[in-house]
């Protein structure tokens, strides 16, 4: 069984993500100090290291040369800190995107995502908290890793997991047989498998490469939808954001930062919470469009994961209508034909075949179309449904993109992709083909922490179900 | 034969341990225990079959010629046994990593158990006693002696049971099935329901074996001749090397085809693996022919190999052709494999099945949990293959006689030994089948290599009291050879020279632009340290008998180093779980939050450590994640 050092340095965010302006990342290990210090940029070089204990320190995070946030760092060398260990806390000016991007940073520099209850379980172990609390964190643990393992798993859709059950049958299947040979080399022969083996694991990285580039994607749809909203002025996007803040859904507004220009606006629905991008220029002017241009707005759309277009359907399509129509493509788009209470002059047929004849690729319409009147809340329902459809069954799988929507994930992914590197190694130097099987296991290992999978006797059935052993 | 109350009667001899079977299990436990300083006597139902091999004629093999060499390190006896009686040897997988050579010698098999006999018979301490035994005695859950057939009582104050595959054995073929051991031996028949009335779980496993032929039958021309290794190496660090470089005998390869698989089957009906007329369990990984015909059936044809069963005698055993079927289907499908037309059968191929026990019920010690003084080894604990037997035998009786003496028990860990992989892999998981040794068991392999059995184990054996002093001092001068070495060749610097570079090129290794150290240039996978030694002028001379032994270590310390290193430090994770004991009187039920599986699973196998615990199916690391907090709690 794979055990996570007590020894590393760890990791994560240690606030609500999503509600507060103000986050706090906080890392606690031998390294923590040092890790920190790869990554903050102070004042005249100032170095965390040489700063006092118990003290806070003002200034930036930033991953290599990219500047991701002005912070607060504050510095508790251990043994006088919650885990008894030296411990960095990062207060971050929030938003999750940010937030996410500084821990993943911390992760780079050589920290590892905390086990849930973690920093909990140290502090104990550290003798920080008495034993009358030992129950309480032992509550914790097993809650937290009840929830964490459930909600992970639970949260790979049907094809991610698929996608890994995938690699690591290859990759079982392959070891099997290296291993089977091993152990009975009179009745099968490895020799030369490194050149056919190149192949599969190259195929294997770059699959492996992909699902760790979606994750970023992933996370922000854990933690909220990045939507826009784009529609030409008065067509009633600062109406349709009142209809979906209502009276029992909150609205959350970032504190504007001074290293900021972008502002969002939180909101969550039932289930579902959308960070809409912009809604600043929305809400102040109604008349983004005519001020940066329909290309801008399009623009923005591109970093988005959900594009919502209204039209005011009480008003002809005009040249605007075309070009955002003809820019929604590979993103997910919801189509909304608003006053419908005024009785509209476009149907759904309308948007249908203007958009096909822009994309004469395309053989079906499938972006939904709803009628709704932001005024008096008709169809808002039903663009909730629609949203839940597409992020969280429908859509999705029907996508090629895959969303891994957890830091631990990620992670995983990236340590199971330089073990295959490390196989790659050990072919390229003409290491013997044992040496192939170690690290092919341990990328093997990796990937089932993923789908909450552990090796147990994997390779020994492999090997014996695939392989026809002597004797 | 009927087992008589009325002949009871109490044999006065003294003896600390009493050991059942004379096997390649037995015979190491009962040299252990008397090595260490006890009075014991070894039963057997033949004492013309001990240290039998009822079996395949080899002694090692991959990972099995690992557990060997860690058995001689230790002061076992197998090693030594089998270099004395080898009739043809080689290393096993030489083209690959050292992690995976492995040694395996074609056995004399009646002079491998003739050997072993003798060494029996003259150990000081040790008796051997031709009985069958019935009954374990006990007096609260504590062992006190053991019943024999004749009525006999022996007292004593640990029993190890090697009993192999001879309790309630029956073997069988076709329909022909008979309640004997192994070769035609007596089986035991009444020791099962004496232990089971201790409490012990029993399973019923089955394994097989092929048929010995008549040499004189078989036409070699149509076979390919195996040879053995021109360089001899010996199993035992305490061979000379040039003590085994003999003459030695060839096995023969030839296939099986589809006129043979045809045979197979359509005579499956009359298979007792396919009807239903063996109930044990067998292991998948050695089938029967029958069992790869059904399984892999688009294979066109399997190895055969014909090995000799000693030089004294006719007999050749079938390699890959194990099997049940019924005798006349024998003749015609061994008839169909090139080579073996006219082959006459001596011993008919069979399987047999027999008793065994859940191996978790012992400690890692090979103690059982419910009864103190009663150990257990060999394909009795459900293991398969006379290495593991002798592996745990040599455990199992050296922990008999550390008890005896008030010492802790010796447990090797996964990253010590395969034989700490063994007894982990049988005192912790569930298995339904004879466990075999694989090196893809061992976690650390390139650890745990055969060539670096001694440095791993000779310490240990040492300080058991199994290594005698010169021995231990000969390993420490060897140790002291390859560290010094290694340091040298960190500072030998070779220049730019046409010597050099001549001979780098000849490797096809980069020529050098300035000077480097040696200990690098051993480090480039084209070169070695034996063919630098040429350009090497201030190679030290070392001792004749170790020289090979510490070139090949310098060699694979420097050339793997990287990877050791790394195998290093996922060993110091290991140790850290395996070093957290858990208290003998710890009460699951009390922990809050482990999950009720994780408590019922956790009380019945005892764990001794978090790190056994961790290995535990249906124990989640959340659970140990608990545990380890319960358990710092109450430090």
């Amino acid at each position: 069984m794979f055990y996570k050092s007590e020894k590393d340095t760890i990791a994560a965010i240690s606030t609500a993500v999503s509600e507060s302006g103000i986050a706090i990342v906080r890392m606690s290990g031998e390294q923590a100090i040092e890790i920190a210090d790869k990554v903050y940029r102070g004042k005249n070089n100032k170095r965390l290291v040489c700063q006092k204990t118990h003290t806070i320190h003002y200034g930036y995070i930033a991953d290599a040369e990219n500047v991701i946030d002005e912070v607060l760092v504050m510095i508790m060398r251990g043994p006088k800190s919650f885990t008894g260990e030296d411990t960095i806390e990062i207060n971050c000016h929030g938003g999750v995107y940010v937030v996410n991007r500084v821990l993943e940073t911390l992760i780079k520099n050589g920290a590892r995502p905390a086990e849930p209850g973690e920093f909990t379980k140290r502090a104990f172990l550290n003798g920080r908290i008495d034993l009358s609390q030992a129950e309480a964190v032992i509550d914790v643990i097993q809650s937290e890793n009840e929830y964490a393992l459930q909600s992970s798993v639970n949260q790979l859709r049907g094809n991610i997991k698929n996608k890994i059950s995938d690699i690591r049958a290859k990759i079982l299947y392959h070891t099997a047989f290296i291993e089977s040979a091993l152990d009975d080399p009179e009745h099968i022969s490895v020799d030369g498998y490194g050149e056919q083996l190149r192949v599969v694991i190259l195929e294997l990285v770059s699959v492996i490469q992909k699902l760790i580039d979606s994750a970023s994607d992933g996370e922000v749809i854990k933690e909220g939808i990045q939507t826009v909203i784009l529609g030409k002025p008065n067509v009633g996007k600062s109406s349709l954001l009142n209809a979906l803040v209502g009276e029992d859904r909150a609205i959350v507004t970032d504190i504007a930062g001074t290293t900021r220009d972008v502002l969002q606006e939180h909101i969550r629905l039932k289930e579902l919470s959308l960070n809409i991008m912009d809604t600043a220029g929305i809400r102040d002017t109604e008349d983004i469009i005519e001020k940066i241009g329909v290309d801008k707005a399009i623009n923005s759309a591109k970093e988005s994961d959900l594009i919502i277009y209204i039209i005011d359907s009480s008003v002809s399509l005009d040249g605007n209508d075309f070009d955002i129509l003809q820019s929604l493509e590979d993103k997910k788009s919801i189509i909304l034909l608003n006053k419908s209470d005024l009785g509209g002059k476009i149907q759904v047929d309308d948007v249908r075949i203007e958009y096909l004849e822009r994309h004469t690729n395309f053989k079906e319409f499938n972006i939904p179309v709803i009628e709704i009147s932001a005024k008096t809340g008709q169809g808002i329902d039903e663009l909730e449904d629609a949203i839940r459809d597409m992020f969280y069954h429908g859509q999705l799988s029907f996508n090629t993109e895959i969303y891994i929507t957890n830091m631990r994930h990620k992670n995983a992914l990236i340590e199971a992709n330089e073990s295959l590197n490390k196989v790659m190694q050990s072919i390229d130097l003409g290491m013997p083909e044992d040496f192939y099987s170690i690290d092919l296991m341990d990328a093997y290992e990796s990937l089932g922490s993923i789908i909450g999978e552990s090796m147990g006797e994997d390779l020994v059935n492999e090997i014996f179900s695939k392989f026809c052993m002597g004797k | 034969m009927k087992f008589s109350a009325n002949s009871v009667w109490e044999n006065k001899d003294y003896y600390d341990v009493a050991v059942i079977g004379a096997g390649h299990a037995g015979c190491e436990a009962a040299l252990a225990c008397a090595r260490l300083g006890f009075q014991t006597v070894v039963f057997t139902v033949s004492v013309d079959s001990i240290a039998l091999m009822p079996c395949n004629p080899n002694i090692g093999g991959s990972s099995k010629g690992h557990l060997v060499r860690e058995i001689d390190a230790l002061g076992g006896e197998m090693g030594k046994m089998i270099d004395q009686t080898f009739i043809q040897s080689k290393m096993l997988n030489k083209s690959k990593g050292p992690a995976v050579h492995s040694l395996r010698a074609q056995a004399d098999k009646a002079k491998y158990s003739r050997k072993m006999r003798q060494v029996l018979e003259n150990q000081n301490r040790l008796d051997i006693k031709q009985q069958e035994v019935v009954h374990i005695l006990t007096e609260n859950q504590k062992v006190t002696g053991v019943q024999a057939f004749s009525g006999a009582i022996y007292s004593c104050k640990a029993v190890i049971l090697c009993t192999g595959t001879y309790l309630k054995a029956r073997c069988i073929y076709g329909a022909v099935s008979m309640n004997t051991g192994p070769n035609g031996l007596q089986a035991a028949n009444y020791l099962t329901d004496s232990l089971k009335e201790l409490g012990i779980k029993m399973y019923r496993f089955k394994t097989g074996t092929p048929a010995r032929i008549d040499k004189k039958s078989i036409d070699f021309s149509k076979m390919e001749e195996q040879f053995g290794d021109e360089r001899v190496i010996p199993f035992s660090f305490t061979t000379n090397p040039e003590d085994v470089q003999i003459e030695q005998a060839s096995c023969w390869l030839t296939y099986t085809n589809e006129k043979t698989h045809d045979i197979i089957r359509n005579n499956l009906d009359r298979s007792p693996l396919f009807s239903g007329k063996i109930e044990g369990t067998g292991p998948r990984y050695c089938p029967s022919i029958e069992d790869k015909v059904v399984k892999f059936a688009d294979k066109e044809r399997h190895q055969v190999f014909i090995e000799p069963e000693g030089l004294e005698t006719n007999e050749m055993y079938i390699g890959g052709m194990s099997s049940s079927l019924p005798e006349d289907v024998q003749y015609a499908m061994y008839r169909t494999v090139p080579g073996l037309e006219n082959v006459k059968i001596v011993r008919n191929a069979y399987a047999i099945e027999y008793d065994c026990i859940d191996a978790r019920q012992l400690k890692p010690t090979l103690e059982f949990k419910k009864i103190e003084g009663l150990f257990s080894g060999g394909q009795f604990n459900g293991s398969s293959g006379y290495e593991e037997a002798a592996a745990q035998g040599l455990i199992a009786g050296i922990n008999a006689a550390r008890k005896l003496k008030g010492l802790d028990g010796i447990i090797l860990d996964r990253s010590e030994g395969y034989i700490g992989v063994l007894i982990d892999d049988l005192v912790t998981k569930e298995s339904h089948e004879p466990y075999r040794m694989m090196t893809s068991r061992a976690e650390y392999r390139l650890l745990l290599r055969q060539d670096n059995a001694d440095e791993r184990l000779t310490k240990i054996g040492y300080d058991i009291g199994l290594i005698s002093e010169e021995r231990y001092k000969r390993f420490l001068t060897k140790m002291k050879y390859i560290d010094l070495e290694i340091e040298r060749l960190a500072h030998a610097y070779v220049g730019t020279g046409r010597k050099v570079q001549r001979l780098l090129h000849d490797y096809g290794s980069t020529t050098l632009i300035s000077g480097i150290s040696l200990r690098e240039l051993v480090s480039r996978p084209e070169l070695s340290y034996s063919i630098l030694s040429e350009i090497d002028e201030d190679r030290p001379e070392f001792p004749g008998d170790l020289k090979d032994e510490i070139e090949e270590q310098v060699n694979i310390r420097i050339k793997y180093e990287g990877y050791i290193h790394r195998q290093l430090r996922q060993v110091e994770q290991f140790k850290k779980m395996e070093n957290k004991m858990i208290p003998e009187d710890i009460d699951y039920d009390s922990i809050k939050n482990l999950r009720i599986e994780a408590v019922q699973k956790l009380k019945e196998l005892k764990p001794v450590s978090i790190g056994q615990a961790s290995r535990i199916s249906g124990v989640s690391p959340a659970d140990i994640s608990v545990l380890l907090i319960y358990l710092g709690g109450r430090e």
